[in-house]
């Protein structure tokens, strides 16, 4: 009884209950975590070719998801480790991706960069900027064709919006009434070029109502915002089969890639310092502490749990083999 | 067996798949209201209805992109292009999503999509809307590529092709599709991806040639028989995967070989097929293989220059004669 009245407590401050504050909380802290680990390993030499970064944008993956049923569809770009993180994928079966082995989940041939899971409707990991936006329509397609009432996130940078398949896509999904939620994650450069080098308007969520979609700019940068935005967005969706857009304003602390130097020139230190007191794990903690959903020890514990699983990700992706060299010419066609 | 038209075979074929499985649908541009650019659709809109026979905007990309999405979940879609030539504005779609999903995935996502419509040479259409797009697909692994030349293969392919559970790229002909033919009723009838046919047999010269110039290959070997040189025609119908087994069969029993192509020759079919016959008949070969190819520039509208730019009977007859080191006479 006093549990449930803590409960409501909770909810009268910041909308939420305790479970779904610590499931917030853990999302965010995996990512954070799985990706330090990345980085490590990628120095280390254990990860090759391009490994992205999306450590500061942790909170649009863990509040889009935290609306999400299991049977729900995403599909991402090549900075997509979190979304699938926390789509439910084990990971260990990334980090052993990344690390190109077997026991990946696309048995090590597919890197950081094209990560998908169907036992989670994980749809990948696609790295042309802007392509996989007509494929999420066409699982919009087809979750209307077969009158389901699922619905599809599909996460892409500010990067894509110049590009013509953006406005194909959200032109199609808009003009046959598909259940797509665009989630546009706005880090305000597409690798080195910013916004406002790319983009006549820059506000991208203005591009919605051109095409008849309900859009809205979200603080990327909070968990909750992001929740509650996306909890209108599927709603909508799943009851009128309408896509939405969400511009999530956030921010990456990262580098494009692991090879883009922290000291670039395409934005000053002293902006990326700046973005960094907007830390949206930190603001999260303090907020669930302050409405006294989360105590000290449970975010210790939080992190300790987390610290573990990223570890034993890395253990497992050590210890898996190779690909066998017969892996080469395996899934080139499906065989009837 | 009803004679029907190549256009007629593709639509029955189009209906039976439709018809046997409620995943199959059309979609692309004029598919439904207009009924096709070259009517292939006719009719199916008012049997099938809107939600599996779909019209699209003009965003080639846009739409090949969603039978991509459709299909790595579960659906079949039929894109059409309205000519192949719009192919090349999804050619990332096909070539970096369609034919690698399923390697990218490990296996997980395979991507069960057809996208056809017609290609090659046509009558004075002009550089960008008469060209051979075969090489553009051929060349990527997880694509399988076929050319059907006859009202039959129209439909047995088009058939396999909607059943194959990976992506096929399926080229038509403007210039074939009122070419009527024999085509099995049976609603079962499938011809197999990757088996080419023997159109005419021979003992003299293998030539290997598809389409228009299939048909062009048949009538030079009608007058070379007066020649008295006895040619074999191999059609491969499917580009990849190739049969090889039946050229190399045919290139071991006459010793001689010529491949037609349509498109600019250069690193095309021809080269292949001559580099694959070389490679592993070089000991059967009486003569060096022959190519006979579209001239290496875009294609012209005049009458006279498109004429210049197409491989045609006569040249034909000559690489035949030059492999068999006879000047006709």
């Amino acid at each position: 009884m006093a549990q449930k009245t803590a409960t409501h407590a909770a909810r009268a401050g910041l909308g939420i209950d305790a479970e779904l504050a610590r499931r917030l909380l853990r999302d965010m802290v995996l990512i954070r975590r799985f990706e330090e680990k990345a980085a490590e390993a990628y120095a280390l030499g254990k990860i090759g070719g391009f490994l992205h970064l999306s450590i500061g944008e942790e909170a649009v993956a863990a509040g889009v998801t935290s609306v999400l049923r299991p049977d729900d569809y995403a599909i991402s770009t090549y900075r997509e480790h979190g979304h699938c993180l926390v789509k439910g994928s084990d990971p260990r079966r990334i980090m052993a991706e990344l690390f190109g082995r077997i026991d990946g989940l696309s048995k090590g041939k597919g890197g950081s960069m094209h990560l998908f899971d169907k036992s989670t409707n994980f749809l990948g990991g696609h790295a042309i900027v802007g392509a996989h936006l007509p494929l999420a329509a066409g699982v919009g397609f087809k979750i209307k064709y077969e009158g389901g009432d699922q619905v599809i996130v599909c996460y892409f940078g500010d990067g894509a919006v110049p590009q013509g398949e953006f406005h194909e896509a959200l032109n199609l999904s808009a003009l046959w009434k598909l259940p797509v939620i665009w989630v546009c994650e706005n880090n305000r450069y597409a690798m080195g070029t910013s916004l406002e080098r790319a983009l006549a308007q820059p506000e991208i969520w203005k591009f919605g109502p051109t095409y008849g979609i309900p859009s809205e700019a979200v603080d990327g940068m909070d968990v909750l915002a992001m929740r509650e935005a996306t909890l209108r967005a599927v709603t909508r969706a799943r009851t009128e089969k309408t896509p939405a857009l969400l511009e999530a304003r956030t921010y990456r602390f990262r580098g494009h890639s692991m090879r883009d130097p922290a000291g670039a020139v395409y934005r000053t230190k002293e902006e990326v310092e700046r973005e960094k007191q907007r830390d949206p794990i930190l603001l999260f903690r303090d907020r669930a502490t302050k409405a006294g959903l989360l105590s000290p020890e449970e975010i210790k514990h939080i992190e300790k749990d987390v610290n573990d699983l990223v570890d034993e990700a890395v253990a497992f992706a050590d210890a898996s083999p190779e690909p066998p060299l017969p892996e080469l010419f395996t899934d080139i066609f499906k065989e009837a | 067996m009803a004679v029907m038209t190549y256009r007629e075979a593709l639509n029955v074929a189009l209906r039976e798949e439709m018809t046997r499985d409620p995943r199959v649908f059309v979609i692309g541009e004029e598919v439904g209201l207009y009924e096709g650019a070259y009517k292939v659709t006719q009719g199916l809109l008012k049997d099938f209805g809107p939600k599996r026979v779909v019209d699209t905007p003009i965003a080639e990309s846009g739409f090949t992109g969603v039978g991509i999405g459709a299909a790595m979940t579960g659906l079949r879609p039929v894109v059409e292009m309205m000519t192949f030539n719009f192919a090349l504005l999804a050619l990332d779609q096909i070539v970096n999503s369609a034919a690698k999903l399923l390697y990218m995935s490990g296996g997980q996502f395979n991507v069960p999509i057809v996208i056809r419509g017609p290609g090659g040479p046509a009558h004075q259409l002009a550089a960008q809307h008469s060209q051979s797009m075969e090489v553009y697909f051929y060349h990527v692994p997880g694509l399988k590529v076929v050319r059907p030349s006859t009202p039959a293969d129209a439909k047995g392919l088009l058939k396999a092709a909607i059943r194959d559970d990976n992506p096929v790229i399926f080229i038509e002909s403007e210039t074939l599709y009122n070419v009527k033919g024999e085509v099995p009723d049976d609603a079962d009838f499938v011809i197999p991806l990757g088996q080419a046919i023997v159109r005419r047999e021979g003992t003299d010269v293998t030539v290997i040639a598809y389409m228009g110039m299939m048909y062009r290959a048949m009538e030079a070997a009608e007058e070379l028989a007066k020649e008295g040189i006895s040619v074999e025609i191999v059609d491969p119908r499917t580009l990849r995967p190739m049969d090889t087994d039946t050229i190399i069969g045919s290139v071991r029993k006459t010793h001689r070989a010529v491949v037609v192509e349509a498109g600019a020759g250069f690193a095309g079919m021809g080269s292949e097929i001559a580099a694959f016959v070389t490679e592993h008949a070089f000991d059967d070969l009486d003569a060096p293989v022959e190519r006979v190819t579209g001239a290496s520039a875009p294609m012209p509208y005049a009458k006279n220059l498109e004429k210049a730019k197409t491989p045609t009977k006569d040249k034909i007859m000559d690489a035949v004669r030059r492999v068999c080191y006879t000047n006709g006479g």
